[in-house]
């Protein structure tokens, strides 16, 4: 409000003295004209966008009007090229979600590892070697993903695949299950007395590192035998979206973890904590939004990755036995839509063009939502920190 | 300063201009091709060879699928398209809608090959046990003469004209099993086969080579003489197809008629397909 009295006043004064009636309408629709201008230019961004939700979802409605929801959303049986053609999209869309699922537990907890790393625990030296490596692995095309996931992954999930997934397994386990065995020793013994702890200690650590041991050797010995008979399946997919998704992973937490504040961790260390007390317990709880955030957009890059799926997942329109059964081929929504695309025209079979606008829809609408919980959940993150 | 700096600019463009010159005087026709992945190698060498002898034509070759060939020629954004298979009614009735008459000319003649790994032990299937493997009836190799492993079904996606071939030929309106793996090539299906012991797949009799091993299918090895006689059960005619007939003596003419000449069908056999005449 006083900028704009300021405005009008200096205005109003530099006319008077300066400038002749005939410069100051011109300078002022000038700077109408510049305003409309930026507008728009800003604006054709939106309209871009609306009018590709108005496109698609204008050709996906006949789909719907012509064959209904319940067998799109409810059956498994996909065979779109047939003459009296089935819809059932559900199997489609099991396999979308278990691959963005299995690329989420691949991306996260290496994402923020990795940026709680880079934000806290690397010297800063290492953090400019290592930050724009990982940002190279969003540079790679993700043609080149998947021609990599076809040629080179799958043969060696194939011929190896058991042992991969078993070393794989250990790799991520042993740390874990070390740590898990130190601090239960420390619990444990601390519900003796003063003088029994040490012997505690020793012992209950000896009985962990025990079980501990076996049930690796378990773990090992059970994914060792296990026979992949395709390499193109759904965990082919999952790891190689994964590592698609970790840099965007990385890059939004590290931001997270960044935008807590020096205060809040010079505070915990004045207090007494230790590091790993202060990153676990104060640093991630304050970035948890931004953390979350950073899953979502993991997820939308996941769930709408085409070529790597298309390639590398087996595209059989089949729900696994049992659902959690990564090893089978599954087909996802976009690799449905790209690959139907050359017969379903328009012109050729109605339903068939329609169904792809439909599964279109279905994943815009996912995309949207995905997006307005992430910022919300940001916003409101926002307000509480101040 | 400025002025030197304005020469720069200006000898930029000049040379810029100058180098685009040779490019557009040289007025070039174009023949744009577009369509199916099997009929693709042959236009590509094709037109190469065409090119190499005739240096005022210019043929761009794209391998999009039949079913993409028959939209691009309808909706006039190609000059041939390459079909694995004949345009269905319902494309012949857009085309004519939109003022266009597709002619068919049969470049060759293609056999649908089965493969299988080379460390597959069996040797040959008929119509019927391929069909009863792709219905799911059958699913481990022991049930075939082979090892005791699941067998790993490998199609082609629903938009191309070998999986049109293989469906009316071998499936016989059967539907294809749910576990089928679906790849978007013949060259996708060769590389699946042979890095996947216990896989089956179909690909077009071009694109057999050492890495696959080729079935007997109802006793019959496929190739050259038995796919042209047909004998070898699962065989098909290979089509361009143009908007209506090429006036004789053009380029497009030339080009569409090559298969009949000794050196097109000197190529046509090296890549591994069957000319229409034996010459």
């Amino acid at each position: 409000m006083e900028d704009r009295i300021l405005e009008h006043t200096r205005s109003e004064i530099g006319s008077r003295l300066l400038m002749s009636r005939g410069t100051r309408r011109f300078r002022r629709l000038g700077a109408l004209a510049g305003n409309a201008v930026l507008v728009t230019i800003a604006s054709s961004s939106l309209i871009a966008l609306l009018f590709i939700f108005y496109f698609i979802v204008r050709d996906a409605i006949p789909f719907f009007r012509l064959e209904g929801f319940r067998e799109f959303f409810t059956s498994t049986r996909w065979y779109p090229s047939r003459e009296e053609a089935e819809f059932g999209a559900a199997a489609i869309f099991t396999g979308s979600a278990l691959v963005t699922a299995g690329a989420i537990v691949v991306a996260v907890p290496m994402g923020v590892f990795a940026a709680l790393c880079l934000s806290d625990i690397l010297p800063f030296s290492l953090r400019q070697v290592v930050k724009p490596v990982i940002e190279m692995l969003a540079a790679i095309p993700s043609v080149v993903y998947g021609f990599f996931a076809l040629v080179v992954f799958a043969p060696l999930l194939q011929r190896q695949g058991g042992s991969l997934l078993s070393v794989g397994a250990l790799i991520v386990l042993t740390p874990l299950a070390l740590i898990g065995v130190a601090v239960a020793g420390d619990l444990i013994s601390a519900r003796f007395r003063e003088q029994a702890r040490p012997a505690a200690r020793i012992s209950s650590a000896v009985i962990l590192l025990a079980v501990v041991t076996y049930l690796l050797f378990e773990i090992h010995r059970f994914l060792g035998g296990l026979q992949i008979a395709s390499g193109t399946n759904a965990l082919n997919a999952s790891i190689i979206l994964g590592i698609m998704a970790l840099p965007t992973v990385v890059s939004v937490s590290e931001d997270a973890l960044n935008s807590v504040g020096r205060e809040l961790r010079e505070g915990s260390y004045a207090l007494g904590a230790t590091r790993a007390e202060t990153l676990l317990k104060v640093v991630v709880p304050a970035a948890k939004s931004g953390i979350l955030a950073a899953v979502i957009l993991g997820v939308m890059r996941a769930i709408g990755e085409t070529m790597v799926v298309w390639m590398a997942s087996g595209n059989a329109a089949r729900i696994p036995k049992p659902w959690f059964n990564l090893l089978e081929p599954v087909r996802t929504l976009t690799a449905t839509i790209a690959g139907d695309m050359g017969e379903a025209d328009q012109v050729t079979g109605s339903a068939r063009y329609h169904v792809l606008f439909a599964m279109a829809a279905c994943l815009l609408a996912f995309a949207f939502i995905a997006n307005l919980v992430s910022e919300l959940i940001v916003r409101r993150s926002r307000k509480r920190l101040g | 300063m400025r002025g030197s700096r304005i020469i720069t600019a200006l000898a930029i463009v000049a040379i810029a201009g100058w180098a685009m010159v040779p490019a557009s005087a040289a007025a070039q026709e174009k023949i744009i091709i577009d369509g199916s992945t099997t009929v693709g190698p042959i236009a590509k060498a094709f037109a190469e060879y065409y090119m190499s002898m005739n240096k005022d034509v210019n043929i761009t070759v794209s391998e999009s699928g039949s079913g993409n060939g028959a939209k691009s020629l309808i909706n006039g954004m190609c000059d041939v398209a390459d079909m694995s298979r004949f345009m269905k009614d319902s494309e012949f009735q857009a085309a004519l809608e939109k003022g266009r008459t597709p002619v068919a000319h049969v470049v060759a003649v293609d056999g649908l090959a089965v493969i299988v790994h080379p460390s597959n032990p069996v040797k040959g299937l008929t119509v019927e046990q391929i069909r009863s493997i792709y219905t799911g009836q059958v699913t481990n190799w022991k049930q075939l003469g082979g090892p005791d492993v699941a067998i790993v079904m490998i199609s082609r996606d629903t938009n191309s004209g070998t999986y049109e071939t293989f469906e009316s030929l071998v499936m016989n309106k059967e539907k294809i099993n749910e576990k089928a793996e679906y790849v978007g090539s013949n060259g996708a299906v060769r590389q699946r086969v042979q890095s996947t012991p216990a896989a089956i797949g179909y690909v077009g009799l071009g694109f057999v080579d050492r890495s696959v091993k080729a079935l007997e299918v109802n006793g019959i090895m496929p190739d050259m003489n038995t796919v042209s006689s047909g004998i070898y059960p699962i065989a098909r005619p290979l089509f361009m197809f143009t908007d209506g007939y090429p006036k004789l003596g053009s380029h497009l003419y030339r080009f569409v008629t090559l298969y009949l000449t000794p050196k097109g069908q000197e190529i046509i056999e090296e890549i591994g397909f069957v000319p229409v005449t034996k010459y």
